[in-house]
């Protein structure tokens, strides 16, 4: 029978969350590396025993974790990502250069075909990229030379690349997002980049329409639909139908079109989920309720789903990695909060649960579906 | 051998409980006694110093005999006391946060 496992990563430490395919009782094993912010873990699609998990502290810096047994125990591999040659600098928040600096692990984007494949989004943002299974580490340099670069800022969360998107097709063609330079797009593997941010707007910088400097938070892709990209901008939730050639805003009905995650429907690539959030100064749900919408028509309509999640006073927030489906027929959607709580919908977001109320707060969600 | 204590993080790490005892060829310095820690322990490379720089990590202090060695000079020589093993040489994470 086909099983779910949730990888969570929280600011204390991992959690492992297991279950059938009824995805009603739930195992939860971890804390792993207690103690320790845990960005984002991901398993490897050709290999689903195969997980990287980012394990980093202000203290004693980035951890890369390994497991090759699904999460049962796991082996420190390489924790050296040198950028590239000169490091140059950005702009810090006050418009001075700043050099560019290592902090931590963002994300993992396993291969679809190696396991011992994954690339790595890095604050200060950059791309890196593992060919022996996180052993070694090297920058794919392109992006973060990319002319645009030295103007580059950091969102309020640092200057993060948080998105990694790798075409089913086509390997050679990878998407990146940055907090708050915008979403970039190689077609060679990841040797060049160019900007892909045509109709995105944003009032908050002093060219709305630049080519970058926009606060993307997300971006989703239906693996059988691959062109069509969908983003949670820090405002607006938009859609491109070119890769990424051009934008436009599906925000429609959405009561507030500020949010962090974006995830797709397993089986039916017109159906998205994200989770508005007051605002960029408030980062809660509207009046103290928990809402997913949905829109099955890929944005513009949108349908707000409450059964089973908190209508009042709740005030957490869910982070842009914090939201995943499963592939099981019918489609298991996950998210976890600030507050701890990691919910979990067998339905595709009909009816929601709390799989736990107390963990740590939440920083990504991964499902896995076994066999 | 010196005697190294480790933050709790970093023994869980390492895998160790308890004080380190490590042995460092030649004269006994910061930078000596890391590269011998690190080397027994590879994965701790980059968890108290910079990997390139070598440049001590801000929120990881070095103290000894009752003293903050952390701004000595990497190729300062320790204290006879923790090259007689008298004294442990103790990492430490800085105490903030939650």
């Amino acid at each position: 029978m086909s099983s779910v496992r949730l990888l969570v990563g929280t600011r204390k430490g991992a959690f492992v969350l297991t279950a059938d395919g009824k995805r009603s009782d739930w195992r939860v094993e971890g804390p792993f590396f207690a103690g320790w912010e845990v960005y984002h873990l991901k398993g490897s699609p050709a290999d689903p025993h195969r997980i990287y998990a980012s394990q980093t502290s202000s203290w004693f810096g980035q951890i890369v974790q390994r497991s090759d047994d699904g999460g049962a125990t796991w082996q420190p591999v390489g924790n050296r990502f040198d950028y590239d040659g000169e490091a140059g600098t950005h702009l810090w928040y006050d418009g001075t250069p700043h050099p560019w600096e290592f902090a931590r692990v963002w994300h993992f984007e396993p291969s679809a075909s190696d396991p011992d494949l994954v690339y790595a989004g890095v604050e200060d943002a950059a791309l890196f990229r593992s060919r022996d299974g996180g052993l070694s580490w090297e920058e794919l340099s392109g992006l973060r030379r990319h002319r645009s670069a030295p103007g580059w800022q950091p969102g309020a969360g640092g200057m993060c690349l948080h998105t990694i998107v790798i075409d089913p097709r086509n390997a050679n063609r990878i998407y990146a997002a940055i907090s708050a330079a915008g979403a970039f797009r190689s077609d060679d593997a990841g040797e060049t980049w160019r900007p892909i941010n045509r109709g995105l707007r944003s009032s908050g910088i002093p060219d709305p329409n630049a080519e970058v400097g926009h606060c993307v938070h997300r971006i989703a892709m239906h693996p059988a639909n691959p062109d069509t990209l969908f983003m949670q901008k820090h405002w607006d939730v938009m859609r491109s139908d070119d890769g990424g050639e051009q934008w436009r805003e599906v925000s429609g009905n959405l009561p507030t079109d500020f949010g962090f995650p974006i995830d797709v429907h397993a089986h039916e690539p017109q159906t998205i989920f994200v989770v508005p959030i007051k605002s960029d100064s408030e980062h809660f749900p509207i009046d103290g309720r928990l809402q997913v919408y949905r829109s099955r028509t890929g944005g513009d309509e949108w349908e707000a789903l409450t059964d089973g999640l908190p209508q009042r006073n709740c005030y957490v927030n869910v982070l842009r990695d914090a939201m995943a489906v499963d592939r099981l027929d019918s489609c298991g959607v996950y998210f976890g909060t600030t507050g701890g709580q990691v919910y979990a919908s067998p339905d595709g977001g009909d009816s929601w649960k709390a799989i736990v109320h107390d963990l740590p707060a939440v920083l990504s969600v991964e499902a896995q579906t076994l066999a | 051998m010196i005697r190294v204590v480790l933050p709790a993080h970093l023994r869980t790490l390492a895998r160790v409980d308890g004080d380190v005892l490590v042995d460092v060829e030649g004269d006994l310095t910061q930078r000596s006694l890391l590269d011998a820690l690190e080397s027994r322990f590879p994965q701790l490379r980059g968890t108290m110093r910079d990997h390139v720089t070598q440049k001590r990590r801000a929120y990881v202090r070095f103290f000894a005999c009752g003293e903050d060695l952390s701004h000595e000079r990497p190729d300062a020589p320790l204290p006879r006391a923790i090259a007689e093993g008298v004294e442990p040489f103790l990492v430490v994470g800085a105490m903030a946060g939650g």
